[in-house]
């Protein structure tokens, strides 16, 4: 039973088709890697999926329901959406962690926070660093532990690994990876990266809008 | 009534329009048409309002008071519509604000015995709370599209992390109202060094003690603070949820 569905999905800004009749379907625990070439509206996709925009024709469901039918709030804290380059918010590292707990009412688990800076090698420091002051590596890493404060059911990424060093990149991953196997946390992951490519276990392309035979 | 302009003197000060016009045309600013048009319009629009005033003053009429302030509510709440364009509803917006602030500031100076329910007091103070609500939510609106148009990335991925709008849009918000009441802060912080304000200067040609005049000034300091933090206020937590639809997106 599908965890994500999209059903003859289309996607258009104007008179411009972005999406064409997309069919898909993720199961549980999948690790799907999205594939294809620049501007062939797979982030579209990921962008649907973390309802940021609305399909014009064609339904999504999460675990069978119609997403329009979903308090969109609920949806996104189980369905959590990484971008490519994060913008950081507030002015120090603690205020983007901090955020999620923010967003729920809850108090700030600070345990939880340190556990996931040691995960991707950085130190419990660096709670207090400004965000002016940390390298796009560390950035990008923080943006990611945003979403893993509270374990999602889904993560979307899009292009998360994009100008990352490869010891970044490997760093990224491997929590990733960690996430998906320990916490069974579904995947779909938007990437241009070859070497997450060639490791895919499922993976679909989308060309010109449609998903690639 | 220590200055009175006469009609000779009014006729004379025109050549003041001539040196405005003799720059544009030097300069070759093309304000030419714009300086006359300017210039009819302030003849025709206060001559008109002098008249109207005098005759509303006169007969002192409740429900003819009510619909000039309502008039002048509304033709400052167009002048802000245009201030926020791309804004649903920014009219309606506009005129909750202009017309809470004026019943908030207008009714506390009535209550507090400050001004007396006659329209020659009424009308001008309305006119005055009306006009910078209109100035502020102006640099609201300004603020607001500003920011959500640069802050649009951080927006989304505040949404993503799961934060109800108003969350999202928060820092917005405060940046927005601040916009809005800033130039009022600073003016409080500067008159009487800077500048005279239009009110004080006004009693002050007109002949009162200018000890007095700043009773009066004071006055309308604070009714502005207070006028232009609630005109703020109403107009951010309005606007900001044009910005999004109804799914919660960014639109």
């Amino acid at each position: 039973m599908a965890i994500i569905e999209l059903k003859q999905v289309d996607y258009q800004i104007d008179d411009k088709k972005i999406l064409d009749s997309i069919d898909l379907a993720v199961e549980p625990n999948d690790y799907l890697t999205i594939t294809g070439p620049s501007g062939s509206g797979k982030s579209t996709v990921l962008l649907l999926m973390a309802q940021m925009a609305t399909a014009t024709a064609g339904n999504l469901y999460y675990n069978q329901t119609d997403i329009a039918e979903l308090n969109p709030v609920e949806y996104r804290r189980e369905v959590s959406y990484c971008v490519q380059r994060p913008a950081l918010f507030g002015e120090t590292v603690a205020d983007n962690l901090k955020f999620p707990a923010e967003v729920r009412g809850v108090e700030f688990d600070q345990t939880r926070a340190v556990d996931l800076l040691t995960k991707v090698q950085l130190p419990a420091s660096m709670m207090d660093e400004k965000i002016i002051d940390i390298s796009g590596g560390e950035r990008q890493r923080i943006g990611l532990l945003r979403h893993l404060m509270y374990v999602p059911k889904v993560l979307l990424l899009d292009e998360i690994t994009t100008g990352l060093d490869a010891e970044n990149k490997a760093i990224v991953w491997n929590l990733i990876q960690a996430v998906h196997n320990e916490d069974q946390v579904t995947i779909i992951s938007v990437t241009h990266d070859q070497q997450e490519i060639d490791s895919a276990k499922k993976m679909i392309q989308i060309i010109e809008g449609s998903i690639g035979k | 009534m220590n200055l009175v302009v006469s009609n000779l003197s009014l006729t004379l000060v025109t050549g003041l329009v001539l040196v405005a016009l003799f720059i544009s045309y030097r300069e070759k600013l093309g304000l030419n048409k714009d300086i006359v048009i300017g210039v009819i319009r302030t003849v025709i629009q206060l001559t008109v309002v002098g008249y109207v005033l005098k005759y509303v003053f006169k007969i002192n009429n409740w429900a003819l008071t009510v619909l000039m302030i309502l008039i002048i509510i509304v033709n400052a709440a167009d002048n802000a519509r245009k201030r926020g364009p791309g804004i649903d509803n920014v009219f309606l917006i506009s005129f909750i604000a202009i017309l809470t602030s004026t019943v908030v500031v207008v009714g506390t100076l009535i209550a507090t015995g400050s001004l007396k329910m006659i329209p020659a007091q009424i009308i001008p103070f309305s006119g005055m709370v009306a006009s910078n609500t209109m100035v502020a939510i102006g640099l609201c609106y300004r603020s607001l599209n500003t920011s959500f148009r640069d802050q649009r990335q951080q927006i989304i991925e505040k949404l993503a992390l799961g934060a109800e709008i108003k969350l999202a849009s928060k820092s917005i918000l405060g940046e927005s109202v601040r916009a809005g009441m800033s130039p009022t802060i600073d003016s409080a912080k500067t008159v009487g060094l800077v500048s005279l304000p239009g009110m004080m200067s006004g009693l002050i040609i007109a002949g009162v003690d200018p000890v007095k005049a700043i009773k009066y000034q004071i006055m309308v300091m604070f009714m502005l603070l207070a006028t232009t933090a609630i005109g703020s206020v109403i107009a951010c937590y309005l606007a900001y949820r044009k910005f999004y639809n109804t799914q919660m997106q960014l639109k």
